[in-house]
């Protein structure tokens, strides 16, 4: 549910990474977060977090210059993998715009990944907003993870088992590295944004 | 769910109304929300310090984490929320089913005086946005 404030001319959309736990998805927003300029991200918000797992949500504002006179403001929300938060990750998708799921490469996590993709269907579902229409970008992380001892799955394994049906883009990625991390972003920004725009018919594209 | 749009007459009108009604009570910070966390419009003290974008996501978090606690206990809904600080303490009302007031006030004035005009403005803001319930 994007906000249209025509007396500020301001577009507000909101995006959340959405994936299983310890997938990456706070590693995204923290590499996009120190590799912007200031003048085009806000502060990062960190809800107080159990070891390294995020318990509610982290959030960053950015600002995405204009789109027909309008200033582009997009938040980026992340919601707690973990299976037992389902109910705050439900909180965390109302009035979601956009969706980039984050998928572990690792293999001894696939069924994890299928899972969380079925937990981000339902919970749509549940806002009345279906995974076919909303704009959707998967990313399939910790790619850099092939060159190691520890088993991966293939990007085409990864394609057949959550892109088979959906048939979005997708990136490979290593956050940590900050690899994919921008094209991730840049692609469901530019969806959402035309997803927003064209529906309010601020552009004609 | 719907997008909204917020054009200048309505957003103008709502500010007004929460001017009158709560700023020039003694209130020094009004937030007007929407349910996904994005700042409508921010009243009263300027450059109060403090980040709203993110006191904006937190609250709609907090608003709707608390629904869902009204729900386990079987209520439908809590319609206000409050926290008190040692200064300044916190009120957060649901403006129809779409947006949020937060009304942030010192010692100054009561909480019973707060909560008197939030409620009549509620509906007034309601009525602005047209927001069906």
């Amino acid at each position: 549910m994007a906000l249209i404030d025509l007396s500020r001319k301001e577009v507000h959309c909101k995006i959340v990474y959405y994936g299983p736990g310890r997938g990456g998805k706070t590693t995204n927003l923290l590499y996009i977060y120190n590799a912007m300029s200031q003048g085009v991200r806000g502060k990062m918000l960190t809800i107080e977090t159990k070891g390294d797992r995020t318990l509610f949500f982290d959030l960053l504002p950015l600002t995405l210059g204009k789109i027909n006179d309008f200033d582009v403001r997009i938040q980026l929300y992340t919601v707690p993998g973990q299976t037992i938060y389902e109910a705050t990750r439900k909180l965390v998708l109302k009035g979601v715009d956009g969706v980039v799921f984050v998928a572990d490469s690792l293999k001894v996590r696939r069924d994890k990944n299928i899972e969380s993709l079925i937990d981000l269907e339902k919970n749509l579902d549940e806002y009345g907003l279906s995974i076919r229409e909303i704009p959707l970008v998967l990313q399939y992380n910790k790619r850099d993870l092939a060159n190691s001892v520890i088993p991966i799955l293939s990007v085409e394994e990864m394609e057949e088992t959550l892109n088979k049906q959906l048939q979005v883009p997708s990136f490979e990625a290593a956050a940590t590295k900050g690899i994919g991390v921008f094209e991730t972003l840049k692609e469901i920004s530019k969806r959402t944004i035309k997803y927003v725009a064209k529906k309010h018919l601020l552009t004609d594209i | 769910m719907d997008d909204l749009v917020i054009t200048p007459s309505v957003l103008e009108k709502a500010k007004q109304h929460i001017e009158d009604a709560l700023i020039k009570a003694g209130v020094h910070t009004v937030l007007l929300i929407d349910d996904a966390g994005n700042v409508v419009a921010n009243c009263g003290r300027s450059g109060s310090g403090f980040d709203t974008t993110a006191l904006a996501a937190l609250a709609a978090a907090n608003f709707g984490a608390t629904s869902q606690i009204a729900r386990l206990i079987g209520e439908e809904d809590f319609t206000l929320l409050f926290h008190r600080g040692k200064k300044d303490s916190i009120h957060f009302a649901k403006v129809g089913n779409r947006l949020i007031l937060i009304t942030i006030f010192g010692e100054e004035i009561s909480l019973g005086l707060v909560r008197l005009r939030v409620a009549q403005l509620t509906k007034t803001i309601e009525k602005i946005f047209n927001l069906d319930n």
